[in-house]
């Protein structure tokens, strides 16, 4: 299991927990569990079968280029963050 | 300089320099052509306005007009997001910003083009064009535009929170919020607290060269294109989206390139160039002027802010809160993302609550800027901390080093940090005997700040073909801002273990390279280098196949070390061997393309004196030390002008800079004489000490060094100022009359 960061705006998905346990191989996976679970979320984090405009995911600290197929092993922190750019 | 290395760390003349300092590379508007047009740009008169109609006529029937545009030209392709390689953008916004439909969204938006066969015929005839404006009201600053009944930018727009869009007809595109732990508790457990408001104003890149762009629509059907840019690929697929071709049908040709510091990642003028060109089967050229790209490009938010520390006794802060409304000008994007993931990235805080507001105005879409967001979130957080130190007695470095961010540390908005150099840049400034030189005079004041900023990965493509002669050619897609070309090839050589002069570094077209994302970020020493280590080792790999064939026995047995190749008893050095290719199998070429991970954020700081004329309100600096974690220097002599420009920027922002606008939204100071931009005759010269925290996630330690140094001078030399003359800034810019006003205020 993954342990799940959720952002403040989407704890009034998860009754207003902040961290939740979530099985999944990839970040797909855990997006589609935490889904089955509190409802509504994929929607909010995912848009056309990817992450949505300027969102990112961090696994283990670390911002992935491969967004929902992003591997993810048990005990992973999954953190979805604003997208960076930079000048 | 580390022994380990023989290239890494040294100091070699850059490849470009001879072409520079001689006069002959060829820069956006050098470009020359048979049968150029020139085009010339009209830009809105008013800040907000309806466009009721747009006759050209009189324009087209001028003498030596060839076309006039406007956006019913460009194809009305639907609306879909547009990847710039750091990120998408609705091509609708793309669309809107290169030629305003229906709404003039600040002034300077683009309206319309004239393609002539001279600029001074195109400049005549532009002023003919004839558009009928419905002048609306117009929201120039984030408090205003958040206001009820503001007038609204964009009639359709609502506000999202993280996915979800709200009923709210807004001037507000977005709002978000990083909570960690329990604000409450926090600040019931603090026995000091500190709590100010901040405005910064809009400032500019202040890039010496403006924008500048040929295309030529070619018989064939493609679209050539040479311009000043960032990015050759952004340019490539924004112009393909915007004429709505596939991106195989334009190829981007980048010119060398005076300055971009993130304002030239968007395009502006590439698509209104291609598009005259078609219309006139002849090259187009557009180049800005200085009032063009101060009013029609895209400069850095200015924001307000409310920032709230607190902490115990002991010098443990307990809780942080921000409140952020960053100016996103026309169209959303205003960077308060990355503002709200540094406010207070440099420190431990177990308690913290951020809410951030991306804010449309009616003022030019607003670009990257150095570490965008970020300076000004600091000019608030560090102006604070230096409160906070004086409040509990203690020293504003050791207060910062209490508290300071460290592996393992966890940012409010969630993830841990990686092995970083808050530490040991805090540790360096405190080291530094800059710190505790005697100020020697009154009205003077020292001020310290220090700043984080991410860096990013992104994708990036290297090839490498080895000449007989034993160099090598390095091609590349990596627009050349700060000497990337020599970074990137002193990267390779290390590998080969040739002379970096042995390099020749070429930065190509989108035809001859692999997809590279944008210079910037503070990616193109640590992506792009790293392509260049891999497609060295590929090389590497190769070479040693024709050494094993040369002696009949496995690769695998091959050694290869500093330039030479060897095995029980063999050796060829890489010069020898490079003569060797015909006859063992032909050219050898490396490539490597990467999308890398491992990107190490860095860390600065800066110690800043001032002096302040009580009479006047001017503040001279008198000395300037920056300090930066680069990971591992690749060419000390690039990181420490990466640090000094950075910290010069970062003194114009806070001392003079700023769009001055009138109540119409009309910048009135759109030149360089009065937009007052430091110059060498202003400044100290910058001392910089390089810190190196290696970055276990690059194959050489590489952080990335372009954007963090802006980050701490603003707050700095606030913090100088008020220890110079009693007074705590919390408006930028602190120019003579801010100073002024403050000193009356304080009596």
């Amino acid at each position: 299991m993954a342990t799940v960061f959720i952002p403040a705006l989407l704890q009034g998905l998860t009754g207003g927990r902040s961290k939740l346990e979530v099985a999944g191989a990839t970040v797909g996976e855990v997006v589609e569990n935490l889904d089955r679970a509190w409802p509504g979320i994929a929607d909010r984090l995912v848009e056309d079968g990817r992450l949505r405009t300027n969102i990112s995911v961090a696994v283990d600290g670390e911002v992935s280029p491969m967004g929902l197929l992003e591997p993810v092993a048990a005990g992973s922190e999954v953190h979805f963050v604003a997208a960076i750019s930079g000048g | 300089m580390s022994t380990q290395y023989s290239v890494i760390g040294t100091r070699p003349v850059r490849h470009d320099g001879a072409d520079k300092v001689t006069g002959r590379a060829i820069y956006g508007a050098d470009f020359q052509m048979a049968g150029l047009l020139h085009g010339v740009i009209l830009r809105s008169p008013h800040a907000h306005a309806r466009i009721l109609s747009i006759d050209t006529s009189k324009a087209k029937a001028y003498p030596g007009v060839q076309a006039v545009v406007t956006a019913d030209d460009f194809p009305e392709a639907p609306d879909k997001m547009v990847d710039l390689g750091e990120g998408e953008t609705p091509l609708s916004h793309i669309r809107g910003n290169v030629l305003a439909k229906g709404k003039a969204l600040y002034r300077g938006h683009a309206v319309a083009a004239v393609a002539a066969a001279s600029l001074h015929d195109a400049e005549e005839a532009v002023k003919l064009i004839d558009v009928q404006y419905e002048v609306l009201p117009c929201a120039l600053t984030a408090p205003d535009a958040m206001k009820d009944g503001a007038p609204i930018l964009h009639e359709s727009m609502r506000t999202k929170e993280l996915g979800q869009k709200t009923d709210r007809v807004s001037n507000v595109a977005e709002h978000f919020r990083h909570v960690l732990g329990d604000i409450g508790a926090g600040f019931a457990e603090a026995e000091a607290v500190v709590e100010r408001e901040f405005n910064t104003s809009t400032v500019h890149q202040g890039y010496i060269e403006p924008h500048a762009a040929t295309a030529l629509w070619n018989n064939d059907g493609r679209v050539l294109v040479w311009c000043s840019t960032q990015g050759s690929f952004v340019v490539r697929d924004a112009t393909a989206c915007v004429l709505d071709i596939p991106v195989s049908q334009v190829k981007v040709t980048p010119t060398e390139i005076g300055g971009g510091f993130g304002g030239k990642i968007p395009v502006y003028l590439e698509p209104v160039a291609a598009i005259l060109s078609k219309q006139t089967g002849r090259p187009v050229k557009i180049v800005m002027t200085r009032r063009d790209v101060f009013e029609g490009t895209g400069p850095t938010p200015g924001c307000y802010m409310k920032v709230k520390i607190g902490a115990r006794k002991d010098g443990t802060i307990t809780a942080a809160q921000a409140y952020l409304a960053f100016e996103a000008g026309a169209y959303p994007g205003a960077m308060v993302g990355p503002a709200g993931m540094t406010v207070f990235a440099a420190y431990d805080i177990p308690n913290v609550t951020i809410d951030g507001y991306d804010v449309v105005v009616n003022k030019p879409s607003t670009a990257a800027y150095r570490a965008p967001g970020a300076p000004n979130a600091a000019f608030a957080t560090e102006t604070l901390i230096d409160e906070l130190a004086e409040k509990l007695g203690m020293d504003p470095i050791d207060f910062r080093l209490k508290n300071a961010a460290k592996e393992g540390t966890r940012r409010a908005d969630g993830p841990k940090f990686r092995k970083i150099g808050c530490v040991e840049v805090l540790q360096a400034m405190k080291a530094h005997p800059h710190y505790s030189a005697p100020l020697g005079g009154p009205n003077r004041g020292r001020g310290v700040a220090i700043g984080f900023w991410f860096n990013v990965g992104l994708q990036s493509s290297c090839t490498i073909a080895v000449n007989t002669d034993g160099h090598v050619n390095l091609v590349e897609g990596s627009t050349d801002i700060g000497g990337t070309r020599t970074s990137i090839a002193m990267q390779a050589a290390e590998v080969l273990g040739i002379p970096v002069e042995q390099v020749q570094p070429v930065v190509e077209d989108t035809d001859a390279v692999g997809y590279t994302a944008v210079t910037g970020g503070s990616r193109t020493t640590f992506a792009t280098g790293w392509a260049a280590y891999e497609a060295a080792q590929d090389v590497v790999r190769q070479m040693k196949e024709r050494a094993a064939k040369l002696w009949a026995i496995e690769p695998a047995a091959v050694q290869a070390e500093r330039g030479v190749f060897s095995s029980n008893g063999h050796s060829i050095t890489f010069k020898d061997l490079a003569t060797k290719l015909a006859t063992t199998g032909g050219p050898v070429v490396g490539r490597a393309t990467v999308n890398p991970r491992g990107v190490g954020g860095s860390f600065a700081g800066c110690i800043a004196d001032v002096e302040v004329d009580p009479e006047t309100g001017k503040t001279t600096v008198l000395r300037f030390t920056s300090v930066q974690d680069a990971g591992r220097a690749i060419h000390p002599s690039y990181v420490e002008g990466q640090m000094q420009g950075g910290s010069v920027q970062g003194i114009g922002w806070a001392l003079n800079e700023e769009y001055w606008m009138n109540p119409q939204g009309t910048m009135v100071n759109s030149s360089l004489l009065d937009y007052r931009m430091p110059t060498a005759l202003d400044l100290p010269m910058i001392e910089t000490k390089i810190v190196e925290v290696p970055n276990p996630g690059h194959p050489f330690g590489v952080r990335g060094v372009g954007e963090a140094n802006i980050v701490p001078p603003l707050a700095g030399l606030a913090n100088a100022i008020y220890h110079a003359i009693g007074v705590r800034m919390n408006r930028l810019p602190m120019n003579p009359p801010a100073i002024l006003q403050a000193l009356w205020d304080k009596k």
